[in-house]
């Protein structure tokens, strides 16, 4: 058949055939797990923090959408994992007005009032935390046990109680090794459960879209730094202890893995690591906050704008200047 | 391990559509229209006029500027126009048109002289696609120095064979055309390039190398890892001898030529056989064509005619893509003829051709992981979406090698590769409003 309608485009012809909705929903089920884990440690309450969390996010996106008039993008999927990251940040008994105002700031001012996806600055969820930080320290600072364990109501976080005791030995108030792989601690709702996390930080590493680099480089810096500083003397700090406590594991493969708000390159990934680490160590250390992850990856995402600027992947033939 | 380079993608290959099928020669055609532009470089000038009679192989256009390349008749008959006519990569261009006679009369190229000036009076270029002036290559700048040669074997581009028929039906004389090269370069050492997915022409080009053995030049064939964009140049160079062509340079920076097994073999033909680049093999394919095969094709042959001799397509045609699908260019018609460069022609579905528009940049650093020549694309993309070609010079545009890996990958399915052309043409003031 003769025909001259031809379609006119430019190279290459082809795509692998991934989009922006596939790697959004894949870090969606990744979190599934870590997010069951919450409300089987901490109660169906941990549902409802996260379904709010989600829903507002969702509504903050579409309003901001009508505003502007463009073409809903909710199904994308980042806004999901926005409300998912808030609510997996708080305390189990937090109240639900604490995620619908946490979302939507997140989402209002820390996504979309910089230009919508791919054009903000800072982790849209730890936008949401550090306002409510900010706002309501007491709610989000007040602790529950587990489910099943016997002093149910008020209780202190382990890195909360370190804190307290100035590095010094708590005694046996602290979980084991054991209790805090499975998540049987105080803690916000999707960061105690850690094999949970880790499965789903598996997932993602087989898909290929988080690497090693982030992760490995902000828990190292981390290990290596508590296993000096943080014991009684030198090299003496419980390493193990340290990453498996707070929220460093939630933080180091989902939120500083985060594309938009992250280095581009893999090496820029690595110093952006370490600088996370560092940082998370300093305010743990010598802060006032018990736990320093989501300041760190604030900071951090601050600083990605210069690290992109100067770092480059350097793969191939020198370059002129 | 295969020998490899870093980066680089793995899009699905589809060549068990034509490479079993041995090169067959395309039914003469009745009309060719050969544009006057088809190499890199200046353009020729018609030496013919309407009314002439020509016989193929016959000088028709040629060239006082040192980097282009003479033009030859493709068959024998009658000029019937030099005029405007559809060209595949310009739109537009002068071309010969000739009709066809039928008789295909032959007349043989002049002999003598350095293998380069008989090169370049064949009008040689660049079989690979790029169509680069091939007697250029053989005349390298004073001062620059040269121990190895590396014979590209490698087809790294989907759905393209024609160079895998070529090492499978001629090894013997695509290594002669390489030892005319070597010799006109006093290279003594050659390296074939071929990827692991053509076991049959490693072990045909391993074969033939055995008849080099008392030549005086040491040749090898050596299997690379299968992976886009393995044939590139630069990254053949670095996969092969481990040396890195620098930014802004060429391969015999670093001692190397290299050229395509097809050149060789143009080569050949024009040096032992008097027989000037007048026809070329081309992978005619698609999963929507007939019947897809590799035709020796006449240089001018409206790609209709192509088309057509396959059988035509099962489905509605929706691009008709010269060469392959990762740095092919799409045709606005099926008058466009086969030029020098002309590899393949491949036909995809309105289905198959992707159309969609884009979103913004999520900065998954895909793009980066897969550029062979290590640059950031995503960062070259923002800045051309703007339109800020001034920031874009931080992040080494010209380095890009146009291989399409990015946009490939990118989830967002940016144009990558368009808008760092644009940049480049930009930035070098050649931009066509």
């Amino acid at each position: 058949m003769t025909q001259n309608n031809l379609i006119v485009s430019q190279a290459p012809h082809v795509r692998s055939g991934d989009s922006v909705k596939k790697v959004m929903w894949s870090v969606v089920f990744a979190l599934i797990p870590a997010g069951a884990a919450g409300v089987f440690i901490f109660g169906m309450h941990s549902l409802w923090l996260t379904l709010t969390a989600v829903l507002s996010a969702l509504l903050a996106e579409a309003l901001v959408m009508w505003i502007r008039k463009r073409p809903m993008s909710l199904s994308d999927g980042s806004a999901l994992i926005t409300g998912m990251l808030v609510a997996y940040n708080l305390p189990p008994a937090a109240p639900l007005w604490i995620p619908a105002v946490g979302s939507f700031v997140g989402i209002f001012m820390g996504k979309q009032l910089f230009g919508g996806i791919g054009r903000n600055i800072f982790n849209p969820a730890l936008v949401g935390r550090a306002f409510l930080m900010a706002s309501w320290p007491v709610y989000m600072t007040t602790w529950s046990s587990p489910r099943w364990a016997p002093d149910a109501v008020s209780t202190a976080s382990p890195l909360s109680i370190l804190k307290e005791a100035s590095g010094h030995a708590a005694g046996g108030n602290l979980p084991d090794y054991l209790d805090l792989v499975l998540g049987n601690r105080a803690g916000c709702v999707g960061e105690v459960c850690i094999i949970a996390l880790l499965i789903g930080a598996l997932f993602l590493l087989i898909r290929g879209y988080i690497t090693w680099h982030t992760p490995v480089s902000f828990i190292g810096a981390v290990g290596i730094l508590s296993w000096a500083f943080m014991g009684d003397g030198f090299l003496k700090g419980d390493w193990v202890f340290y990453i498996l406590s707070g929220g460093l594991v939630l933080g180091a493969f989902f939120m500083a893995t985060d594309m938009v708000t992250t280095p581009i390159t893999r090496k820029g990934q690595v110093v952006f690591g370490l600088g996370c680490g560092i940082i998370t160590f300093l305010i743990r250390k010598y802060g006032g906050y018990p736990e320093g992850v989501s300041y760190s990856i604030l900071i951090m995402n601050a600083a990605t704008p210069v690290i992109d600027r100067f770092v480059r992947p350097g793969k191939f033939g020198g370059r002129k200047k | 391990m295969k020998k490899t380079f870093t980066g680089g993608v793995h899009p699905p290959g589809f060549k068990k559509l034509s490479r079993g099928k041995a090169i067959k020669q395309a039914p003469l055609p009745d009309e060719v229209f050969i544009p006057l532009a088809q190499h890199t470089g200046a353009p020729c000038e018609p030496a013919v006029k309407k009314g002439d009679l020509v016989k193929t192989g016959q000088l028709i256009a040629k060239s006082d500027k040192f980097i282009s390349g003479f033009i030859h008749s493709s068959i024998s008959g009658s000029v019937t126009a030099v005029k405007n006519s559809p060209h595949p990569v310009l739109g537009g261009c002068k071309a010969i048109v000739i009709k066809s006679d039928g008789k295909d009369e032959r007349v043989e190229m002049d002999a003598g002289g350095a293998v380069k000036d008989m090169v370049r009076r064949a009008g040689i270029v660049g079989m690979g696609g790029a169509a680069f002036p091939t007697h250029v290559k053989l005349s390298p700048p004073a001062g620059k120095t040269m121990d190895t040669f590396i014979l590209n074997g490698v087809e790294c581009e989907p759905y393209l064979s024609c160079d895998h028929r070529l090492m499978l039906e001629r090894p013997k004389e695509i290594l002669e055309g390489a030892m005319l090269i070597m010799d006109a370069l006093g290279l003594k050492k050659c390296i074939v390039g071929i990827e692991a997915n053509k076991p049959d022409a490693i072990e045909a080009m391993g074969s033939a190398i055995l008849g080099f053995k008392n030549s005086g030049c040491d040749f090898q064939v050596v299997s690379l890892g299968v992976k886009y964009p393995q044939g590139a140049e630069k990254q053949l160079i670095k996969a092969l001898v481990n040396r890195e062509v620098p930014a802004g340079g060429l391969p015999f920076d670093v001692g190397v030529m290299v050229n395509n097994v097809g050149t060789a073999l143009a080569v050949y033909e024009a040096v032992k056989l008097k027989k000037p680049l007048y026809e070329r093999v081309v992978t005619v394919t698609g999963n929507i064509v007939k019947e897809p095969q590799n035709l020796l094709v006449r240089i001018g042959t409206p790609v209709r005619d192509l088309i057509r001799f396959c059988g035509g397509t099962t489905k509605d045609i929706g691009k008709i893509i010269m060469g392959g699908p990762m740095m092919g260019i799409a045709l606005h018609t099926q008058d466009a003829p086969v030029i020098k460069g002309t590899s393949g022609i491949l036909v995809l579905s309105g289905e198959e051709a992707d159309k969609r528009s884009w979103d913004p940049c999520i900065r998954c650093g895909k793009c980066v992981d897969v550029c062979p020549a290590g640059i950031v694309p995503a960062h070259l993309g923002i800045c051309a979406e703007s339109e800020d070609f001034k920031a874009a010079q931080l992040y080494d545009p010209f380095d890009c090698i146009e291989c399409g890996a990015c946009a490939y990958v990118c989830p967002s399915l940016r144009p990558l590769v368009q808008w760092i052309k644009w940049t480049k043409m930009r930035l070098r003031g050649t931009e066509v409003k």
